[in-house]
């Protein structure tokens, strides 16, 4: 059996873990847990409520997870209640170790500690490139093919990789 | 606290986004370099999206649904400020009126942070993390054009002096400037400007651009109030033409 859980209370365990199986659309190998945009997790009776927050505001992704959160909760015979809220903003330092391990694994430079870049914008000038580990790089676009990716160019390997964007 | 003066803040700014997120979306396929295409219809998004949160805002205060209150209303009904919905032109006009407009909404999410009103701070202090990346593309280019040739200069000048009346008609004041400041919802229009001019002055200072007298401007006002130029009905029409067809379209 599941918690009961309180209003805004700490995240249940198990209904995190189902969570686990939500990946984002755009990165599947990162769950939607190891994101970070999982704000509330709690179970009340039969309801299993989930608040989300997006990476991005406009992230186009975040309508398709929000509806597999729905699926999985469905899935495990609960009422699924899940909102958005901006009530804890969502910044990159929200990802767990193991998300920022998976996205090395996946080719994408995970974001340095948002708050170094708030206060010197010159640590976006370059990055760690995720196949050699130099640092030789060089920002090419703080604009990559998704909102939250940016693309940089590597100097030892001479060739381009993406870095998951600090916010 | 009144809700007209909360309504009428959160409108502009909701209105500018969308109308500057649209037109930023006009150069997806026609920048000047492919990364410049990435980098517009990035923004776009990023805009579109922050309206959109703007509008679900509005829609909890009582306004319509976001997509009706974005598509159907009439350009007499836009609170945006006549700087976003002028065509594109050539990049060098783009690039300027990102850099002014960009400069000034970064400067108004970051006050928002400290609103009294907390669904518009914690949004702020959402926002203010994705703006990052939009004023360093701005100040980016603007420096890096603003030093590079004559012909590059002369142009990005140009396009300097003929935005700034429409850059000054952002701070079009509200009638309810003084309750807005007063509940603390934020530090209003002037005192944004003051520091707006700040900012501009200080990137410009670091290019071969002059700045403006902005002392001699006549600021291009009445967009916050409806009245705007020839080039917002066009607009308007073609994104509720794309609602029209798929009301579930994705922006
Ligand atoms: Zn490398």
């Amino acid at each position: 059996m599941l918690d009961s859980g309180k209003s805004i209370g700490p995240l249940n365990a198990e209904l995190l873990s189902w969570l686990e199986e939500v990946k984002d659309p755009e990165i599947p190998v990162l769950s939607l847990v190891d994101m970070g945009v999982i704000t509330q997790a709690e179970v009340d009776g039969s309801v299993a409520r989930v608040e989300m927050t997006p990476t991005f505001v406009g992230c186009p992704a975040l309508e398709i997870m929000k509806q597999e959160v729905e699926q999985v909760i469905t899935r495990h015979g609960f009422t699924p209640e899940v909102t958005v809220s901006f009530r804890e903003p969502w910044s990159s330092d929200k990802m767990t170790e193991k998300g920022k391990a998976a996205l090395k694994k996946f080719g994408l430079a995970p974001p340095p500690a948002s708050a170094q870049v708030f206060h010197d914008l010159e640590i976006l000038e370059s990055a760690t490139c995720p196949r050699c580990n130099g640092t030789n790089t060089e920002l090419k676009n703080p604009f990559g093919p998704t909102l939250c990716r940016a693309i940089y160019y590597c100097h030892t390997c001479h060739e381009a990789f993406e870095q998951f964007k600090p916010v | 606290m009144s809700n007209l003066a909360l309504k009428e803040i959160l409108y502009k700014m909701a209105d500018d986004l969308l109308v500057f997120g649209h037109r930023n979306s006009e150069w997806t396929g026609f920048g000047p370099l492919l990364e410049e295409d990435i980098a517009f219809s990035s923004m776009a998004q990023d805009k579109i999206g922050q309206s959109q949160a703007l509008y679900q805002l509005l829609h909890q205060l009582g306004e319509q649904e976001p997509d009706t209150v974005a598509f159907t209303r009439n350009a007499n009904q836009f609170h945006n400020c006549t700087l976003v919905e002028l065509p594109n032109r050539e990049y060098d006009f783009s690039l300027v009126r990102h850099f002014l407009f960009d400069t000034a909404d970064a400067l108004r999410w970051q006050m928002l942070m400290q609103s009294s009103y907390t669904p518009l701070a914690q949004l702020a202090a959402k926002v203010r993390g994705e703006l990052r990346y939009h004023t360093l593309h701005a100040n980016t280019w603007i420096k890096q054009l603003g030093s590079a040739t004559e012909e590059s200069i002369g142009r990005l000048q140009q396009s300097l002096n003929e935005l700034a009346p429409y850059a000054l008609g952002m701070f079009e004041r509200s009638p309810y400037e003084d309750q807005l400041i007063a509940d603390q919802i934020y530090e209003g229009e002037k005192a944004l400007e003051a520091r707006w001019q700040q900012a501009i002055e200080k990137t410009l200072a670091q290019t071969q651009l002059t700045s403006p007298d902005w002392k001699i401007q006549t600021p291009h006002l009445g967009g916050r109030v409806g009245e705007h130029t020839e080039h917002l009905q066009p607009l308007l029409d073609e994104m509720s033409e794309v609602f029209r067809i798929d009301p579930g379209a994705e922006w």
